[in-house]
Order: structure tokens, then sequence, then C-alpha cells
């Protein structure tokens, strides 16, 4: 299948301050691809010129078929968007905004369907003013599915919410997905990317510097991982022979083996071939925490 | 047209939920012309006696004016802050990821003036009619078509400043300033034969003199002439600006 979104070497800049200098990646449909990186890398930027708000200079893209260049109004009839910056007027009732939207773009469900489908129906006549920042910030997602976007874009969606509010909105988001929309979101929650994205992209300094699922960037870059077990049994040395493991150490029973890959698997493998089965067999691998450290080269 | 339709309900609504900018545009001059009407009454001046109000009583005088300031107050305090302020809030980048044009934008501004301004302007009739005895209009569609004509013009030059002021205290405080000179240099305060010469220059640099000269043109039966022409002029520079400088965000 081919992806619904590709960008080729997307270069932005803002007046002589270069933004975004050299991002690439595809996103297939369906997918929840998730765009990390730290503060003023360019993922904002990055988003708004696949959204046709702002006007790359460089690199091609293509989104849904369309050149956001020079396609932005057909292009924003089929995406929905969430904004890192931008609200509603104050005084705006929550059924008024649902209701103007959806008639900007008429052709998804009925607004009283959306209003209700996000959990709206109770504060249908509250104020914008007046709601609270998940409370915001869910009406953000019905106005971004109201014209059913067949790709929605969320540029930090949970940032100030509280632990509850964030895990409410992850599942929104998985309803966005399980509604049809393919899904690019921006963040810098790292469990946020690793529950909710299929891949991720990281982008650090202007440029993409690593794009794999949560998995694989925790394989490539997260060093190495350590599996430990007790046993009676004197002769490991087997484990040793193994592609993946590094050292092993011992302190009494305790077994620790360093390795890289597919370790906890070759190892339990391994034992179990050979007739020990430790009952308190543990794996100690980095998080993506960890990998994003590493990637952009800050240090704890 | 849809979306034009349905974001100038919506801004209507918006504006009618302001107290500030309501009492502003609806209010503020029937108040002013009640205080210069006590004041001055509506006397035409004697032969002998200084020519003020172009030679016809304050009141009569005042009412026609009072129909463009009205214009001008809608459009000159609240268009800029509510454009200023919505863009500095990330509001018109919100509706423009949404597919509203810059033209519906600005439409519905000039819908929202131009109902606030009838309703206003309407308010303003009953009350003088009710209050005071002054000369009626002398070409009724004169009057109805130069109303048209100034809030077109004043929208243009309110959707000028919202363009080009960054944010919302800047505009209302330009907004205000532009407000205040217009009404008391602008030929809607004090008579505009008492001012200075100095004054007068400076009435000729804003919109509401020519404004005011024109709906008197149409009321009293006179002819100002070159006021249209330069009244037209502002409307079109402010709308060709404001077009050029508009900005999402
Ligand atoms: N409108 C603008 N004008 C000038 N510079 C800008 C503008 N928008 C962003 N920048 C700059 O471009 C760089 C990238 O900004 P961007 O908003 O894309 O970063 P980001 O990755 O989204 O950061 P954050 O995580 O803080 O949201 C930053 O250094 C920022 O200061
Ligand atoms: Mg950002």
């Amino acid at each position: 299948m081919a992806p619904i979104v590709e960008v080729e070497h997307l270069a932005k800049s803002y007046g002589s301050f270069v933004a975004v200098e050299d991002v690439s990646f595809t996103v297939e449909e369906g997918e929840i691809f998730g765009i990390l990186g730290p503060n003023g890398a360019g993922k904002t930027t990055t988003v708004e010129c696949l959204q046709g708000l702002r006007r790359a200079d460089g690199g091609n893209v293509q989104v849904l078929g369309h050149d956001p260049r020079h396609e932005a109004s057909q292009l924003r009839r089929r995406i929905g968007s969430q904004l890192q910056e931008s609200a509603l007027p104050d005084r705006m009732k929550v059924w008024e905004a649902l209701e103007l939207f959806s008639s900007l773009i008429p052709q998804g469900p009925s607004w009283e369907t959306v209003l209700e489908q996000w959990g709206l129906s109770e504060k249908r006549d509250a104020k914008f003013g007046s709601l609270s920042g998940g409370q915001q910030q869910r009406l953000f997602i019905a106005l971004a599915v109201v014209n059913a976007p067949e790709l929605v874009f969320l540029d930090e969606m949970t940032t100030g919410l509280d632990p509850t509010s964030r895990r409410a909105t992850w599942g929104l988001i998985r309803q966005i997905r399980d509604n049809g929309s393919t899904v690019i979101l921006v963040t810098h929650f790292m469990d946020e990317a690793e529950a909710l994205c299929d891949r991720i992209a990281v982008v650090d300094d202007k440029r993409v510097v690593a794009l794999d699922t949560s998995e694989g960037l925790i394989q490539d870059y997260a060093g190495e991982s350590e599996v430990t077990f007790s046993t009676d049994c004197a002769d490991l040395s087997y484990l040793l022979r193994l592609d993946e493991v590094d050292r092993l150490e011992r302190q009494g029973r305790r077994v620790t083996v360093t390795g890289t890959g597919a370790l906890l698997a070759r190892v339990a493998a391994e034992l179990v071939g050979n007739g020990i089965v430790p009952p308190d067999l543990e794996v100690k691998r980095a998080s993506l925490e960890d990998v994003f450290l590493t990637i952009t080269g800050e240090e704890r | 047209m849809h979306t034009l339709v349905r974001l100038s309900w919506v801004e209507l609504k918006l504006f009618l939920r302001e107290p500030l900018t309501v009492m502003f545009s609806l209010a503020l001059p029937l108040i002013i012309l009640f205080v210069l009407g006590g004041v001055f009454g509506n006397e035409p001046s004697q032969p002998g006696e200084q020519l003020v109000y172009r030679g016809v009583g304050a009141i009569t005088y005042y009412v026609p004016a009072y129909l463009a300031l009205v214009v001008a107050s809608v459009c000159v305090i609240s268009i800029p802050t509510h454009l200023a302020g919505n863009r500095e809030r990330g509001v018109l980048k919100r509706f423009h990821a949404s597919s509203v044009t810059a033209a519906a934008v600005a439409g519905a501004e000039l819908t929202v003036a131009f109902v606030v301004s009838a309703i206003s302007g309407v308010l303003l009739l009953i009350a003088a009619q009710l209050a005071y005895d002054f000369e009626p209009a002398d070409s009724i569609p004169g009057v109805l078509g130069v109303f048209a004509l100034l809030v077109v013009g004043f929208a243009a030059f309110g959707i000028f400043l919202g363009a080009v002021l960054p944010t919302a205290r800047a505009a209302q405080a330009v907004g205000m300033l532009v407000w205040f000179v217009m009404l008391f240099l602008g030929g809607a305060g004090p008579p505009p034969e008492v001012l200075t010469d100095a004054m007068r220059t400076v009435s000729d640099f804003t919109p509401l003199w020519h404004a005011v000269r024109m709906m008197h043109d149409v009321w009293l039966g006179l002819d100002a002439g070159l006021a249209w022409v330069i009244f037209g002029g502002i409307a079109v520079v402010s709308a060709g600006l404001g077009l050029r400088f508009f900005r999402w965000e």
C-alpha cells in the first residue's frame, strides 16, 4: 500500500532562522505515527507545513496525494487538526463551535453525534473559556474529527493535563484511529509515544535522527540490556556463545547476563534447552526515555 | 457563502455577549447625543451670529452626524480589537486550519458591523425622534445608501487596523484613540466652525469628518462633493492594505 504521507527533505526557515533543515518520513494508512523531539526541534513547524498552514521552503511533501503548498484548500477538507497553540473565543459555546466547524466542511457525522461521541454532552452549553484544560482538549479533538478526516494531526494534545486526563486522552486518540483515521501525533512524552505510536520519528536539531517502532528504537539505541536469574548450575559457558551475549557475571547463585538485541528470548531459550528453568528470570532494559536521551545527546 | 452566513451568525452572537463593545456601540452615541442636545438645544444660528452647524439646529446637525458616528464606533473600536485578539489567541489559526478563508473572516466582520450599526442607528433615530424636534431627512433612500457605504468603508478601515495591530491591547488602544480624535475633531463633537485651523487640518485626515459630510449631504440636501471621493479613497486603501497585511497568526 502506498503511504498516505510522504515527506522528503522538508526544509523551512523563518526569515534567516532555519527551523527545519532536513526532515523525511512516510506515514502508512491506519498508523498512529509519532513525532518526538525536544523543545524547538521543529516538530510543530513540520506538521504545520504538512497541513498547508505554513509554506515549506524546500523538499517534497505529499499528503493524501496533495501538495500542501498548492492544494492546501483541497487538503484541509480531508484532514483534521488540533494545533499546539490555538483557541476559540472565550464566549463561544461548545455546541456553537461544533455546529460552526461541522458546517464549514459538511461531510462528517452530525455535530450532535460528535458531541455525544466525545463525551461533551454535559458541556453542551458551556462557554469555551469556562472549560478546564482537559475539556478544551476534548473539544479540540472533537473539532479535529468533525469532518470525518482521513488523517488527523495532533500537536501536543496532553501538555498541561493531569495524569488521569492524559490517560483519558490516550483513549480518545486510539478511538480516532479505530474510527478509521490515520493519526500523526506530536509529543514530547515518551510514555505517550510508547503507548500509542506504531512508529516514531525522533526529530532533533531540525532533522529526523531516528525512525522506527518504539521497540526498534530501544533495540537500536538502548545499547545493552541485562537478564538476571538464579541457578545452582555451575557451567553456563554456552550462554557466552550466543551472539547477543557480551558478558556474564555471577554473584553466588545470582547470574547477570549483559548483552544486546533479543537477549531475553535467546538466553531463556538456551537455559530451557539446557534444562534450567529459573523462576526469577528478569530483564532490565532501557526505556524509550533512555533512548531519547541517548539520541538527542542530552545527559541526565 | 454558506461559511460566511454561519460565521457571521456566530460572530454576531459573540459580539452581543461582549458587554463593553455593546455599551460602546449602542449606548455611547445615544448618551453623547443627549448631552450635546441638552447643551446646545436645536435653534439654528441667527443671521448676524457666528454660523455654526452649517446653518441648521444642533440636533438636526447631530442626528445625521451620529448615524455616521455609530458606524465608526462599531468598526473602529470593536472590529480591530476583536480581530487582533482572535489572531493573538490563535482563534484565526484555528479557523484557518478548518478551511475558513480570509474573505469569510472579513465578510463576517462586515456583516456584524452592518447589523449592529443598523440596530444602533435605529435606536438613535427613535430616541432622537421621541426627545427632539428636528428636520427630517431630505432623502431617505440617500440616507440608507450612505449608511451602507459608511459601514463598508469603516469596516474596511477597522479590518485594516485589526490586520496591522499585533495584539488586542494595541488594537483597543489605537481604536480608542482614533475614535476619540474622530469624536472631537471629526465633525460629531463640537461644531466644526469653532475648531481652530490646526484642528481642522487634523479633521481632514479622519474618515469620520468625510463620513459626516456625506450623511449631511443626503440628510440636509447639501453637496460636499470631495468628501465622497476622500472617504471612498480611505475605504479602498484600507481594504487593500488590510488584505495585504492580513495574517492568520
Ligand atoms: N512563527 C515563527 N517565527 C519565528 N521563529 C519561529 C516561529 N515558529 C517557530 N519558530 C522557531 O522555530 C524553531 C522550531 O519551532 P517549532 O515550534 O517547530 O518547535 P517544536 O519542535 O514544535 O517545539 P515545542 O516542543 O516547544 O513545541 C524554534 O526555535 C522556534 O523558536
Ligand atoms: Mg511544538
